[in-house]
């Protein structure tokens, strides 16, 4: 049995169609990542899959359990943090954590210790007696994982976890993850628009405009670019362009007055493409590919190229940062 | 059904922890009616003098201003919907493995839980504005505050099951709220209004509420009186009400020339509050 599996997902909001068409499956125990900009459709694909809303056609199962029928079985086995906050400010940190346990009928006996456990772990056992608006983005991003693996959850589905939070944070959370994956054995599904907040996972969908456009590991992907990428500066970007189809049969893109090409062993390609049109060469950065490469690759555009939906991560911005309050 | 009544529970207990935690909430629930009642209480005091049957304008208000108090915090509880929709909470409740019937239920029990609490605080302010409550009274009000409490919460809920945006409420709370509560009989004793005021009045069915909670109160205070200018139903046109010796109160209210009693009030709120609270668990519960 697959942790996850979805065929042929569609969902439409009225003329607009977010997912067109999404199929795969996840493993036991596997981190797997949907990896897209913003208004890709991961929301939405996430939300189908925690029954909070109805797919337009296609299926998909939980832990088994087909998600339009057997709600209350999917929902036992999923562990939810959502894109944006969802505590009880008003509440303590504690009572956020005892009322999630009553609603998911964690017996009472291993409750306290589940929960203790937990809050050690995210470090907010200190802070336990605290209302949860005292507390930073971070903190209430903690609070949330923490949360959402009260109820020994099968899969955990992690939307967006670290977003608006800075580095540091960001890395601390990732290393709790990791280190519940490993004690607990879950599967976890995430998505994100940090490419290298994809990195950790076994295996990332790329999504673009409702679609999977691609579906491998990191390394695959970037295997895919064959070889490395190189930017390249000239003075005369079209000509050097040109150069570059003839002689090497590259086909070389115009981004931001560079030139960017990707070629099997680029440390030795540079001597041999200095020898040939050194002239007009300003700079020359030589790397390793990395998934925003990968996308760039994929789709034909950048995957901070953000459209208007950006609105909706300043807003999270703006709540997590504790915004107006009644 | 231990489910249901699992999800009613913690829904419940949830609500009466935010009371407690959200002190301006409740102050300001405190403080309006309260505000309302010294100000109308002064200004409307000398302008009005003593009503019909002898009964003293704030000690005439006083019922009003509990029941008041009760109305919206009640309303607000069961509104309070919307707020945990913006801030996200709710989402972490409609995922969660519970019946949705018994989150909307829990959330219209404890709407009505926190309100009564409310009320009960009002009740100390008796002996000061010269009402005088016994055991019996008390006894016989607090089950007539929780049907009007639940009616209302439930109405909150009903309307935040549909309601998406923050700027809606504002909306709402103007043209429906305010208007229900100052149209029952809160403030003033709805007679003498022209007869499509008095018509809203009727078929408001908070009318009623403040009217049973009012004849409660004032039981045994006031003289059986004439007074001509209430409670005719204006298409009937006749003075029907022939208000005499059998009229239980005088500033009751009256529907087809009927004074109504304290138990047929209760029944009018329970009957729109059951209806109300059947809408708003199916409204709830077909939400996404
Ligand atoms: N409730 C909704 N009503 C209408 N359109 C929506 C709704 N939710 C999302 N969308 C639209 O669907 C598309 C996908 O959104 P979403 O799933 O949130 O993307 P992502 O999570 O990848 O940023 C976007 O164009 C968004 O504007
Ligand atoms: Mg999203």
């Amino acid at each position: 049995m697959k942790a996850v599996e979805v065929k042929e997902l569609t969902k439409r909001y009225g003329t607009l169609e977010a997912v067109k068409g999404i199929s795969l499956s996840v493993e036991k125990g596997e981190i797997f990542g949907l990896l897209g900009p913003n208004g890709a459709g991961k929301t939405t694909t996430i939300n189908i899959l925690c029954t909070l809303q109805k797919a337009t056609s296609g299926e998909a199962w939980v832990n088994g359990f087909p998600v339009a029928r057997q709600r209350d079985e999917v929902r036992r086995s999923i562990g939810l943090v959502f894109q944006d906050p969802s505590l009880d400010d008003y509440l303590t940190a504690y009572e956020n954590m005892s009322f999630h346990a009553w609603c998911y009928g964690v017996p009472g006996g291993v409750r306290r210790e589940r929960i203790r456990m937990l809050l050690e772990m995210v470090q907010l056992w200190e802070r336990r007696n605290d209302q949860v608006k005292t507390f930073s983005g971070g903190m209430k991003r903690r609070l949330e994982i923490a949360r959402g693996l009260l109820h020994y959850p099968a899969v955990l589905f992690l939307d967006e976890p670290t977003l608006g939070l800075d580095p540091q944070t960001r890395r601390r959370i990732w290393e709790y993850i990791m280190e519940l994956r490993e004690q607990e054995g879950l599967t976890i599904v995430m998505t994100t628009h940090y490419m290298d907040e994809a990195e950790p996972c076994h295996r990332i969908a790329v999504i673009d405009e409702g679609r999977i456009v691609a579906l491998d590991s990191p390394e695959g992907l970037k295997r895919r670019l064959g070889g490395d990428v190189v930017i390249l500066e000239t003075d005369d970007n079209q000509g050097v362009a040109l150069e570059l189809e003839r002689r090497y049969s590259l086909a070389a893109e115009l981004r931001d007055g560079s030139l960017r090409f990707t070629v099997d062993r680029g440390s030795q390609f540079i001597p041999e493409l200095m020898r040939s049109l050194g002239q007009g060469i300003r700079s020359i950065n030589l790397r390793r590919p990395t998934l925003d490469d990968v996308f760039l690759s994929l789709t034909g555009h950048d995957i901070r190229d953000e459209k208007p939906d950006s609105r909706a991560e300043i807003r999270a911005h703006f709540r997590q940062r504790g915004g107006p309050r009644r | 059904m231990m489910e249901m009544l699992r999800a009613i529970y913690i829904i419940w207990y949830r609500e009466l922890l935010r009371f407690v935690r959200e002190r301006s909430r409740m102050f300001s629930a405190l403080a309006m009616p309260l505000l309302f009642l010294v100000i109308f209480g002064a200004g409307f005091k000398n302008l009005v003098g003593n009503l019909a049957g002898g009964v003293d304008f704030v000690t005439f208000m006083y019922p009003g201003i509990v029941a008041m108090s009760v109305l919206m915090t009640a309303f607000m509880s069961g509104m309070s919907i919307v707020w945990d929709r913006e801030f996200g909470f709710l989402r972490e409740v409609l995922v969660a493995p519970i019946p949705r019937m018994g989150v909307a239920l829990g959330k219209t029990l404890g709407g009505a839980t926190v309100a009564m609490l409310q009320g009960c605080l009002l009740l100390f302010l008796a002996p000061v504005v010269g009402v005088a409550l016994t055991p019996i009274k008390v006894a016989l009000l607090l089950p007539m505050l929780l049907v009007v409490a639940l009616a209302i919460a439930s109405l909150g809920v009903l309307i935040a099951s549909r309601m998406r945006s923050m700027q809606a409420f504002q909306f709402l709370m103007t043209l429906v709220f305010f208007p229900m509560t100052f149209l029952s009989g809160v403030f003033f004793p709805v007679t003498n209004l022209p007869p499509w005021l008095m018509l809203v009045v009727r078929v408001n069915p908070v009318t009623y509420g403040v009217d049973a909670i009012r004849q409660l109160f004032l039981q045994g205070m006031t003289l059986p009186a004439v007074n001509p200018s209430l409670g005719i139903n204006p298409t009937l046109g006749a003075l029907g009400a022939s208000p005499g010796k059998d009229a239980p109160y005088a500033l009751a209210v009256t529907l087809f020339g009927h004074p109504m009693t304290m138990l047929q009030d209760m029944g009018v709120v329970a009957l729109f509050g059951a209806v109300v609270l059947s809408l708003a668990v199916w409204s709830f519960n077909r939400q996404d």
